[in-house]
């Protein structure tokens, strides 16, 4: 089954497009990597699927509710964690879990769980403010956990992070899959070679080419995963 | 559900910074304690307690507009209203959200700013409760006000226009330091079109009985508390989702 399905998703900003005519698909319980160049359209593409931007033409369903009809819908199955850590700071960070349970209706449903999962059980008790950039964005992702969404955006989770914390977020990424479908923007191409199914290289809005990591590698004939990155991102050029 | 837990998150970042409780419960007091001194030491009767208390209270709920002003702008700014955006959260999800919380936060600083005025000597009657009655339309009145200038500002801005030049325009328009009587002309005009000036009359009224003049100073300040809020709703509504 295809968790998510877009069909010819496109953004215009001022006339200038910058996601242009996007049709992909992605089953459910896969995690999709979408890389690309600052500007690419990635974001943006994140801003459409969870409901925050509306298409200028095109539609995409997640789990069969299409974000520009049925976003009511759409908005009940996803969660997101966007590129800036988005917590509620003078919360503690148990306080923070409760807020998205109880506003996705699922009052202290599984916030413990979820704090033993990322690691944050020490710090139940802080105040959200008070904790260091590394577990603030912990606990932006523990908020996109805790409603057991179908389908997660994570944009580019570990953005800021030391190796350690990277690593050890990556641990919990792996855990989600198989059983929530994650789509992740990432400018880290190590990131997407270890924790992706798949992965969609974006230049200037248009989706360039979609696979395994073995699979660009091949299509770009190139032997390393950065190295393939670059040719499918047009950057070839100029390397 | 979703209002509710909205609602308490506002609460709690509210009262869990000290700069609101300051501001929100305490200086309004400590002013009044102030111009009850100076009162006190001056031979002319400008601050009397029957007009000042009023008054004082009215000004305090400036503050409702910078607090739920900046709550929403911080949000709006930061990536939380994002997150929230993409959660099942209706447009008036939102503003219950952060209105509801506001609105114990203005009657407890109204008590305690009339109680301190007890405390100095104003009788304790009924009139009192009438008058803080009374300013519910003008603490729904400046929550809108926040709520607007949250949702087109960002938060310094929001501090800027919330904490400085609405607290100032308030403090002359409404007639808190002085009889507007007194200046008539186009600045009276201005002032009793604006709700400021009725607001703060309507307080007075009430709590002399003066009942006859009570209801056309509240409608007027009902009217722009609507206003405002409908134009709040509209522009939130828009900006919610980029289009």
């Amino acid at each position: 089954m295809n968790a998510i399905k877009i069909m010819g998703l496109t953004k215009e900003y001022a006339g200038r497009r910058v996601v242009d005519r996007l049709e992909l698909t992605v089953p459910a319980g896969e995690l999709f990597a979408l890389l690309g160049v600052n500007g690419a359209g990635k974001s943006t593409t994140i801003k459409m699927l969870s409901c925050l931007t509306v298409p200028t033409e095109g539609d995409a369903e997640l789990m069969g509710h299409s974000v520009r009809r049925d976003s009511h819908q759409a908005k009940e199955i996803l969660a997101v964690s966007p590129q800036e850590t988005a917590i509620a700071p003078n919360l503690t960070v148990l306080e923070n879990l409760e807020l998205m349970a109880g506003i996705y209706g699922h009052p202290k449903g599984r916030p413990e769980e979820i704090l033993a999962q990322l690691g944050l059980g020490q710090w139940t008790k802080a105040r959200a403010k008070t904790l260091s950039g590394g577990w603030q964005r912990r606990l932006s992702i523990a908020m996109a956990l805790v409603s057991q969404p179908e389908v997660l955006f994570l944009d580019e989770p570990t953005l800021g992070l030391d190796v350690l914390a990277r690593r050890e977020l990556w641990t919990v990424i792996r855990g989600l899959k198989g059983h929530t479908t994650i789509v992740l923007t990432t400018h880290y191409l190590e990131e997407a070679e270890s924790l992706a199914d798949r992965v969609g290289v974006m230049n200037a809005g248009r989706l360039r080419a979609v696979g395994t990591a073995e699979e660009l590698k091949a299509m770009a004939g190139r032997g390393s995963f950065e190295d393939a990155f670059v040719a499918l991102a047009g950057g070839e050029a100029a390397s | 559900m979703r209002i509710k837990a909205f609602a308490m998150r506002n609460l709690k970042e509210m009262l869990r910074d000290p700069l609101t409780l300051f501001f929100g419960l305490g200086f309004p007091m400590a002013l009044l304690g102030l111009m009850t001194l100076i009162q006190r030491n001056i031979p002319v009767h400008i601050f009397e307690l029957d007009t000042l208390a009023p008054g004082i209270a009215f000004f305090g709920l400036t503050f409702m507009a910078l607090f739920s002003g900046l709550l929403l702008a911080k949000d709006r700014t930061s990536a939380f209203l994002a997150r929230l955006t993409a959660s099942p959260m209706t447009a008036s999800d939102f503003l219950l959200g952060y209105l509801l919380p506001m609105l114990p936060m203005a009657a407890g600083q109204t008590a305690i700013c009339l109680g301190a005025a007890v405390a100095l000597g104003l009788p304790l009657n009924w009139n009192l409760l009438a008058a803080a009655a009374s300013l519910i339309p003008s603490a729904l009145l400046f929550i809108a006000l926040g709520l607007l200038c949250g949702t087109l500002f960002n938060d310094k801005q929001v501090g800027g226009m919330c904490g400085a030049l609405l607290t100032n325009a308030t403090a002359f328009l409404a007639g808190i330091w002085f009889d507007l009587s007194l200046i008539g002309g186009p600045f009276g005009t201005v002032a009793y079109l604006l709700p400021f000036a009725h607001g703060v009359d309507g307080a007075k009224a009430a709590l002399a009985g003066n009942w006859s003049a009570l209801p056309g100073h509240l409608l007027w300040v009902c009217a722009w508390a609507a206003a405002i809020m409908a134009l709040a709703v509209l522009l939130f509504r828009r900006r919610l989702v980029e289009r």
